[in-house]
């Protein structure tokens, strides 16, 4: 085994523990928003997406590096302005904030 | 190994990333906080993307083509505005199912390239795996995705698809899958068992959708998303990029967590929910009951009487169900709402962990309906004032009401967490007709005392309820 992954599996861990304690205190009413949540940060791929597209590799590589970054733009950019439009909505009493 | 000034700010910029997403998913749980931890995500979004590009392209010189980028960022962003701003609430399941989808395709491309790239031979063992993983569970989300979208859009049949021999060759696909990322750990150069990999995600992700019924989305939503997240979970491992590991993390804890939820709530493990074809049974009972006489006949009121039901009430409380999705009711019900505050009724909402076809579904579309969210309430916390209620409505929900769930153990959902809408004085229900729900299992609410069935849309039911009320 490498170090690499060592600290690989610390990172991924330790990640997973703190996303259990933050995410298991969101209340239901909130999980809809939370899945847009989670999903438009996963779209941090886009890093690894514009790595293969913008590489000096053969046109196969870059169309599918390409094809790669628009379905991670869509749902970076989607992701967020669905999830901030939607907790937008959500209102207490007492009319418009 | 020490790094360069450009290195080390680009990785700085990350771990700043890192950072404030989690910040981001912690201000998520307060509705009043929430919008500022989008913003927090947004800034280390936007700090990891430039990081990379600028590095990417002034400094390391990896990335050389960037017109491809250029263009495809930009019509990504365009497409994702475009569903940001004008999906409607209604379909945010089928939004959410596409952007599993998407992320699956993004992450299982990156995964293609590396090894089309990096040649198999080249890399190391902590590469080929994480790409073998990231590759199986990119192709497998993005097909999955694909069909639970297809199955809430209704191309699809919403009915579990079954046949003989299905969950022991689904296992022995996974098996197989397993079994040549293994292979691939010795011979990394091994091109057709890493495309044979992908190919297998692909199928496995329709297979394992397919006998999934339409009422248990919500747990395979949840699962999907998680996928998505161990995909790019993957991808981190494969490109050594701590970011990627750590989104990938949250989004697949959040999914898994969530679905957990979603199976507590309906009282069946995770395997069952998978494995389990729901609604496969049902159909079996459905045709022996068809020979046998009907039970007792459902007392169906007229629109007049069910108002005059409700104009007498003093509280009320809303169970919402898919079927207020369906027919985008949730205005309607706000407006029946208001009147009846107007009249000194007191008028709450009951919401059901599994009520629609994902999690928080009824909560958002309330919230579009500018219902407040202090008016919901959580199963646990409300469902003992139904015996106190004089009207429980029932706007489209039919499992989340049975109350098979409680005393009949042959049914199905025996020991789901029910909403007690049966213990109001008076329950009624709106319904588009007679016949059984998505999962084809007789409903015992419709057929007591106190129940009150209204057919037809619950759109126009409502309105002329709150038409009634106003006279």
């Amino acid at each position: 085994m490498s170090l690499t992954l060592i600290f690989g599996l610390y990172v991924f861990f330790l990640a997973a523990f703190t996303g259990y304690q933050v995410i298991s205190k969101v209340p239901h009413l909130l999980h809809t928003p939370l899945m847009a949540f989670t999903n438009a940060i996963s779209g941090i791929s886009l890093v690894g997406s514009l790595l293969a597209a913008g590489g000096h590799y053969g046109g196969l590589s870059t169309v599918l590096g390409a094809v790669a970054v628009l379905a991670a733009s869509i749902n970076v950019v989607g992701g967020f302005l669905i999830t901030d439009r939607m907790l937008r909505m959500f209102k207490k009493k007492g009319g418009a904030r | 190994m020490t790094l360069s000034l450009a290195e080390t700010f680009v990785q700085l910029l990350y771990l700043a990333a890192s950072i404030l997403f989690v910040l981001g998913l912690r201000d998520l749980g307060d509705a009043q906080t929430a919008r500022r931890g989008v913003l927090l995500a947004e800034v280390g979004m936007v700090a990891a993307v430039a990081g990379t590009l600028l590095y990417g392209v002034g400094v390391s010189g990896v990335i050389v083509r960037w017109e491809w980028i250029v263009g495809a960022l930009l019509i990504g962003s365009a497409v994702g505005t475009g569903m940001g701003l004008w999906i409607p609430m209604t379909k945010m399941p089928e939004r959410i199912a596409l952007s599993h989808a998407f992320g699956g395709l993004a992450v299982g491309l990156v995964g293609v390239v590396e090894y089309l790239e990096h040649g198999g031979a080249r890399m190391s063992t902590l590469q080929i795996t994480a790409t073998g993983l990231e590759v199986a569970l990119g192709a497998l989300t993005f097909t999955g995705s694909l069909m639970a979208f297809g199955k809430l859009q209704g191309f699809i049949t919403g009915r579990p698809v079954t046949y003989a021999g299905q969950n022991a060759s689904n296992m022995a696909m996974i098996a197989g899958t397993l079994g040549l990322i293994g292979l691939l750990v010795y011979q990394p150069d091994a091109a057709w068992a890493f495309y044979v990999v992908a190919t297998l995600g692909v199928l496995l992700g329709v297979l394992l959708v397919l006998p999934i019924g339409g009422a248990d989305m919500p747990v395979v939503i949840c699962l999907l998303n998680s996928y998505a997240g161990l995909a790019a979970a993957a991808t981190g491992f494969a490109l050594g990029n701590n970011v990627l590991i750590i989104c990938g993390a949250l989004d697949g804890f959040s999914g898994f967590l969530l679905g957990m939820m979603m199976s507590k709530a309906m009282n069946r493990s995770f395997s069952n929910v998978l494995f389990g074809a729901f609604g496969a049974a049902p159909e079996v009972k459905a045709v022996t009951e068809g020979a046998a006489p009907a039970g007792p006949a459902p007392n169906v009121g007229s629109v007049e009487e069910a108002a005059e039901v409700l104009r007498a009430a003093r509280s009320v409380i809303v169970v919402p169900g898919y079927g207020m999705a369906v027919s985008q009711a949730q205005h309607a019900v706000r407006d029946l709402a208001n009147v009846l505050q107007t009249h000194g009724c007191e008028v709450r909402y009951a919401i059901h962990p599994v009520a629609g076809r994902m999690p928080g579904h009824m909560n958002v579309l309330l919230a579009e309906a500018n219902v407040p969210y202090d008016h919901l309430f959580d199963l646990d916390v409300i469902n003992d004032d139904f015996s106190a209620t004089d009207v429980a409505l029932v706007v489209g929900a039919n499992d989340v009401v049975n109350p098979a769930a409680r005393s009949n153990q042959s049914s199905p959902i025996y020991g789901m967490p029910i909403l007690a809408a049966d213990m109001a004085k008076t329950c009624v229900v709106l319904k588009r007709s007679l016949n059984t729900g998505f999962a084809g299992i007789e409903n015992e609410l419709f057929v007591r005392s106190n129940t009150m069935m209204v057919l037809g849309d619950a759109k126009k039911t409502l309105t002329q309820f709150t038409a009634a009320l106003k006279e």
